[in-house]
């Protein structure tokens, strides 16, 4: 095709239909072939003689011509054409496509509908899967319960540094800034009934029993859930789990396991952090906005509030923890050979924790209402 | 050994000019001084051992990487310093197999064919379709492969469909980036039977980068060794088996040269 030196001048392709035979030229180049439309409905013949340049594009427009234009019989010769065109037309017509391609279906109705059922098909599979593999993961904690020696120490304190001590100075900012908010809106509120110091009740109550853990779980899926998603995705799709296995390995006890125990330890934690820090906010605000001072706010809050308080955030921590690291282990390994499937599950991941966080924090909601705390 | 009908014998105007090109990473120098003329519509192969910078050289040809120093001229245009059009009207005229395919993994076979297509240029999605399906087909995947994604297929599967992608717009250069490494030896053979029929019908220039003995015996006109930082030779076969150097020494007659060598001259004689 473009043996003719190195000009990139394109000689634009040509067509006409000289004694019942239609005769080509210019250069048929995959850009110029597009545009090039011919009405001719039946000829004996194509002519390329006078073809300068012809790329792959162009030996199928020759070849498509010459099948289009012999009517019944068949396709009509094509003449003209050099030793390395006649190659390349020799080639491209041993490759023609067959005709039956699977195209792209049109969506209908039905395949909305079925699409409906497969999902929710899906998230009940889903139920079933994260179910079983949250048993695989209790087995394998047991079992550490039997045989220490087996938790991987290491692996176990780096994640501890990348999910907990990292993590430390974002949940810190969260916590007070919700302590702030919390102090300001409710002060406006309680001013109107001249209970401004009912204040230090309500911040405390609201972050010690809900928003702190709840907001530091929140913070720790999009985080951390969406690390192990994709630490373990892209080790799934360059085998490295498949070698594992091989080896002898349990990929649930040398990745999930360390990954769930750093976050059932350091969940807790944070938690704690995000109270204090809450609280310090809360105090703050008061102070400046009620002129509560930080003796009278804490005078009040030993008086007013129980540990129960304190208790009820914390025990929830590492509940949490458990489905934050068991959705995020679980959609990492189920990730496939593509790069997007990774993108796809590491969103997934994310949303379902933090989604199954807020369904169990009801859930604890209504517990303690009904056992009285 | 295989004529190209398309070499010219002298070296006045090369598709490819490398001259005094140095690169390094850090304080490891991969290339001090490489000089390659590739000729026009001859297949070239880059061989070296591990880490001399096969790979880094090609990827400093098509302007991946930037070279610490030297000059590269494609067509006669400088990639280094042109204008981002000069280079899109460059970039239009190669097409680069990466080793493992490289392919798009959220595209299908044919969808990954069409992309150069679809990027450079405005035909209409039908014409577009029949021509990566023809492309498809002439590097010998079957028709059912058009709609797989990369992921189901195998490893020289993957290799054919970056190959098609890469011929997609029917360029003047390819680069390929060890073509048969991982393939069975009759997979390999296909292959190389592949670029040698598709560089014949679409005079392509291929710049190859393989350890693969037999291709180097059955398809490439001029070999280049790359060692001590710089190309140390440029021939053909016969040239390669004159040089008295160590390293070109052990790997033109090892065993395995030996071995292949006596495959191709017996395919000669039949």
């Amino acid at each position: 095709m473009t043996q003719g030196g190195n000009d990139t001048q394109t000689d634009p392709p040509r067509i006409a239909v000289d004694e019942g035979r239609v005769v080509l030229s210019g250069d048929l180049l995959i850009d110029g072939v597009a545009a090039l439309s011919c009405d001719v409905d039946t000829a004996q013949g194509v002519d390329i003689k006078q073809v300068g340049r012809m790329d792959t594009a162009g030996a199928w427009f020759v070849l498509d011509l010459a099948g289009r234009i012999g009517g019944q019989g068949g396709t009509v010769p094509i003449t003209g054409a050099s030793d390395v065109q006649q190659l390349l037309l020799d080639t491209v017509s041993a490759n023609m496509p067959g005709g039956d391609v699977p195209q792209a279906k049109r969506q209908s109705i039905a395949d909305v509908i079925e699409g409906v059922g497969q999902s929710v098909h899906g998230s009940w599979r889903l139920v079933i899967e994260v179910t079983g593999f949250l048993g695989q993961v209790m087995a394998a904690l047991a079992t550490l319960v039997i045989h220490p020696r087996r938790l991987r120490l290491t692996s176990l304190v780096h994640h501890m540094q990348e999910v907990g001590l990292k993590a430390v100075p974002i949940v810190t900012l969260m916590a007070f800034l919700i302590g702030v908010v919390l102090a300001f809106q409710g002060s406006v509120q309680l001013r109107q009934f001249g209970a401004e110091v009912f204040v230090v009740d309500l911040i405390a109550i609201a972050v010690l029993r809900e928003l702190g853990i709840l907001l530091t779980a929140i913070i720790i899926a999009g985080r951390s859930g969406s690390a192990f998603t994709a630490a373990i995705g892209s080790m799934k799709m360059r085998e490295e789990v498949d070698a594992m296995r091989t080896l002898g390995l349990d990929p649930v006890q040398i990745l999930v396991v360390p990954r769930v125990l750093a976050l059932i330890i350091t969940l807790p934690i944070l938690g704690l952090i995000a109270d204090v820090s809450g609280l310090v906010g809360g105090a703050m605000m008061s102070w400046i906005e009620l002129g509560v001072s930080p003796s009278v706010f804490q005078s009040r809050l030993v008086a007013n509030i129980n540990l129960w308080q304190f208790s009820v955030g914390i025990i929830k921590a590492p509940f949490f923890a458990l489905i934050i690291g068991v959705i995020g282990c679980y959609e990492g390994l189920k990730v496939g050979g593509n790069a997007e499937s990774l993108g796809r599950l590491t969103s997934t991941s994310v949303v379902v924790s933090i989604f199954l966080v807020i369904v169990a924090d009801a859930m604890f909601s209504i517990f303690f209402a009904l056992v009285g705390v | 050994m295989r004529n190209s009908q398309n070499s010219a014998a002298d070296d006045s105007d090369p598709i490819i000019r490398v001259r005094g090109l140095v690169k390094k990473f850090g304080d490891h120098v991969v290339h001090d001084g490489v000089d390659l003329d590739v000729r026009r519509g001859e297949i070239i192969g880059i061989v070296g051992g591990s880490g001399t910078g096969k790979s880094v050289l090609l990827h400093q040809i098509v302007g991946l990487l930037k070279p610490n120093a030297g000059q590269i001229e494609v067509f006669g245009k400088s990639v280094r310093d042109t204008s981002e059009e000069e280079y899109r009207a460059i970039r239009r005229r190669w097409g680069v197999m990466f080793q493992d395919g490289a392919l798009f993994s959220s595209l299908t076979v044919r969808q990954n064919v069409e992309v150069p297509m679809r990027e450079q240029l405005d035909m209409p999605d039908d014409l577009r379709e029949t021509l990566a399906g023809i492309k498809v087909r002439m590097v010998g995947l079957p028709d059912n492969a058009q709609g797989k994604y990369p992921s189901d297929l195998s490893g020289g599967m993957r290799k054919r469909a970056g190959f098609a992608r890469a011929i997609s717009l029917d360029p003047e250069i390819v680069f390929l980036d060890e073509p048969t490494a991982g393939l069975d030896p009759i997979g390999a053979a296909a292959f190389d039977t592949l670029i040698g029929r598709l560089q014949a019908a679409l005079g392509l220039t291929v710049f190859m980068v393989t350890h693969d003995l037999d291709s180097l015996h059955a398809i490439c006109d001029r070999i280049a060794v790359l060692a001590e930082k710089k190309v140390l030779a440029v021939g053909t076969m016969a040239e390669m088996l004159e040089i008295d150097h160590p390293w070109v020494r052990e790997y033109f007659h090892g065993p395995r040269a030996r071995a292949a060598l006596k495959t191709t001259d017996n395919d000669e004689v039949r």
